[in-house]
């Protein structure tokens, strides 16, 4: 890197030492840790260095004046490691607070209901022959430990159940509010007229189960969460911005409007803007989905993720101005997240229909007892009782133990869930749109006629290929077995890289440089590229392909059901031959962002739940329009962000499997849930016939809550 | 019985400081990175002459 790299945005002051999170690739064990910390300690001016591996994060503090960010990466590099700046955002570290607070709830419920456990397990086994003095002491010891822990560690419940009530809708915190303040309630009554029983230890219990559900869920959120922004971080580019009349590499996300940067052929277009000088073909395929090339000159509009293809572009950055793509594309999005009708999760509804019913219940039972003329005590204790062994544990445990369970074995398939309720709207899909470029395609361009080529004669071009930077060199450059490039390599602009291999002159370029005879073009937005070596001679055919298990995986999806469409903003005659291979008979080409929009709301107006995969920034308003959503993580970052899930590598199949796995985590989910009413089906008459001891509800919560846990642990079984 | 008076508070002690040092260590970041505490358990860091 010759010219200097800026990365002052991304780095923090505080007395005479400098501060920056660096994203790092390719940590993968033990001795990584070392490597990274003791090679940058060695470096003069590091005060420390420390990864953490559980986020593959590095945070560097070193004196600034003598050293700068951009030495820290070069070091980084050196050792053996690529590392990008990474900004964290407010939301993670949000999220970072409020997971701290999950956990510090937890450990005051746990560190409560082990100690009031001890206490009424010695009034339980000593039943019969405890002084009544010992036992009010121990209830009124409980009382002490429970009432303070409820009112610290039952906040996560109590605001959110607040929320709902003040929003006149019933989530699952609102039987569980009800259940804990009500047997605290009742357990102080009763310890304050001597009574036998009292619930402090279900209380504390209760919410001990809860929080560890919620911290785990929590927990898997924020990994997943982790490895998405660390992975955007590693994908964005730098660009070079003119300083004067010096040159600076910057991240793409410290450009300001009105900067002019300088995009080379090969580069990646930085952000939105209008070509100052130059001229060159630029790929739009991430943007819109064309896989033609688009002729840009002075004046003309870029935008944020094409591929300046030939020339040499200065550009001039534009905040989004009006009548553009990206406006357009804003706009739509807007209205798409707005009337995007919410979605109610399994849980809440859940809550809906039991929440009344076991209300009913008790009331009935107060009632009954009543009628049955038992003394008011006796048949308010009762019917309190009922609410508290009816309080859903079990219910509440039910789907985020599924939900953490599924979401880390989608983790480990390469797919990382953006939303929480994610699993649930995958399980309900019945039609599938697909975006062609770079969904069913491979974001990169192939040689598609590699196998027909002499291997000798590929190796070569390809190997050739590895000196030039043109992005169609890059496509032969993918097929290359040794990666070693050639000596002495030179570059034509515009022309092609010619080298002497073996005191003969081998080219790879346009089929002129190569004195190759040009031969028509056979599907459109196929680009010919020639390699002539020794006589023998050979033109590769570089175009989008589709990824190698698409046909599979599209076969896959129909035997699950499911109706497949695809929905491209590429030109019809492209489309064509990939919805024919596929054999996808309802496709459409040429469609503008809103004619995206419009084609899902159809679906959805027919009563279909469209699952949409798209990586184009003209595909984000049709992600966020459709039930849900997933991305190829080469999308465009608006793309990403819109999606409720994305997928690594270059495989269309996580498709597949995530489908299967949603459909496996909701079946767990409706067992769990059922496995919750048959305890409740049996526990409630014994509720209702006044049997229940804070025993027999210490027992039954924790049996309940363990079985839905153990069946949860069921949606990991590999697909 | 007299015994538990002094007993009962000091199983209350005995937690409350167990409580303590929990959130001392949440505090102090020690359960930010768990699979990198894991993995510096194996390397001799401190054994190490240079």
């Amino acid at each position: 890197m010759s010219e200097a790299l800026d990365l002052s945005t991304f780095v923090q002051h505080h007395d005479g030492t400098a501060h920056i999170d660096l994203a790092i690739e390719g940590v993968g064990c033990a001795s990584c840790i070392r490597k990274i910390e003791d090679g940058l300690m060695r470096v003069p001016g590091v005060v420390e260095a420390r990864l953490n591996f559980t986020n593959r994060r590095l945070s560097v503090d070193w004196h600034h004046n003598e050293l700068a960010a951009a030495d820290v990466i070069a070091a980084l590099e050196e050792i053996g490691y690529r590392a990008r700046p990474f900004q964290r955002e407010r939301a993670e570290t949000d999220e970072a607070a409020h997971a701290r607070w999950l956990t510090r709830c937890l450990a005051v419920a746990g560190f409560a209901a082990m100690n009031i456990m001890l206490l009424s397990v010695s009034i339980w086994s000593g039943a019969g022959d405890m002084p009544q003095e010992t036992r009010d002491f121990f209830h009124w010891l409980s009382a002490l430990i429970a009432l303070p822990t409820a009112a610290y560690a039952g906040q996560p419940f109590f605001r959110s159940a607040w929320r709902a009530i003040r929003a006149r809708a019933l989530n699952m915190d609102v039987p569980i509010s009800l259940g804990v303040l009500l047997a605290l309630g009742m357990s102080v009554i009763e310890t304050a007229s001597h009574a036998h029983h009292a619930y402090f230890d279900s209380a504390t219990m209760l919410l001990f189960f809860l929080l560890c559900g919620r911290a785990l869920d929590h927990a898997m959120r924020r990994k997943t969460r982790a490895v998405a922004g660390n992975l955007a971080a590693l994908k964005a580019d730098f660009a070079h911005r003119f300083e004067g009349v010096e040159l600076v590499q910057v991240p793409a996300a410290a450009l300001k409007a009105a900067d002019r940067v300088l995009v080379r052929p090969g580069d990646r277009v930085p952000a939105d803007g209008v070509v100052l000088s130059g001229a060159s073909e630029i790929d739009d395929s991430l943007v819109t989905g064309e896989t033609l090339r688009r002729v840009v000159t002075m004046g003309g509009l870029l935008y944020a993720g094409a591929v300046n293809f030939s020339g040499t572009l200065t550009m001039r950055v534009t905040a989004a101005g009006s009548g553009t793509l990206i406006d357009e594309v804003e706009r739509l999005l807007e209205k798409a997240v707005t009337a995007k009708s919410r979605y109610v999760r399994l849980a809440d509804r859940a809550a809906r229909m039991y929440a009344p019913v076991v209300h009913a219940t008790a009331a009935l039972t107060l009632v009954g007892w009543l009628a049955a003329d038992a003394s008011a005590h006796d048949a308010i204790i009762t019917a309190v009782a009922v609410l508290i062994i009816t309080c859903p544990c079990a219910l509440a445990l039910a789907i985020p133990a599924v939900q953490v369970v599924a979401s880390g074995a989608l983790f480990h398939a390469g797919v990382i869930l953006n939303s929480g309720d994610a699993i649930e709207r995958l399980a309900e899909v019945d039609t599938v749109v697909f975006d062609k470029t770079g969904t069913l395609t491979l974001p990169e361009p192939r040689v598609a006629n590699a196998s027909s080529i002499d291997a000798v004669l590929l190796g070569k071009a390809a190997r050739l290929a590895l000196s030039s930077r043109h992005p169609l060199a890059a496509a032969v450059a993918r097929e290359a077995r040794e990666r070693v490039p050639y000596e002495g390599a030179s570059e034509e602009p515009g022309q092609g890289v010619n080298v002497m291999i073996m005191g003969t002159e081998a080219r790879l370029g346009s089929p002129a440089f190569c004195s190759v005879e040009k031969v028509e073009s056979i599907t459109p937005g196929t680009s010919l590229i020639a390699f002539s070596h020794n006589g023998e001679s050979t033109i590769l055919q570089v175009r989008q392909a589709l990824r190698h298990d698409a046909i599979k995986t599209a076969a896959a999806l129909r035997a699950l059901g499911l109706k497949l469409m695809i929905l491209s903003g590429d030109r019809a005659d492209a489309v064509l031959p990939i919805a024919s291979a596929l054999g996808i008979a309802d496709w459409r080409g040429a469609l503008s962002p809103a004619e995206k929009i419009a084609a899902i709301e159809e679906l959805k107006a027919n009563g279909h739940r469209v699952l949409m995969v798209g990586d184009g920034l003209n595909d984000a308003p049709a992600l966020a329009a459709a039930h849900v959503s997933l991305s190829p993580i080469g999308a465009a970052d608006l793309t990403q962000a819109q999606a409720d899930a994305v997928f690594l590598g270059e495989r269309l199949g996580p498709v597949r499997d995530t489908i299967v796995m949603a459909r496996r985590a909701r079946r767990l989910m409706h067992q769990n849930l059922w496995l919750a009413v048959i305890y409740n089906v049996i526990a409630v008459p014994v509720a209702i016939a006044g049997h229940v001891t804070p025993l027999i509800a210490a027992a039954a919560m924790s049996g309940s809550s363990i079985l839905v846990t153990v069946n949860a642990l069921r949606a990991r079984r590999a697909s | 019985m007299n015994v538990l008076i002094y007993l009962v508070p000091m199983a209350l002690a005995l937690g409350l400081t167990g409580l303590a040092a929990f959130l001392w260590s949440l505090r102090n970041g020690q359960y930010d990175d768990i699979e990198g505490a894991a993995l510096r358990a194996l390397t001799d860091h401190d054994i190490q002459t240079r």
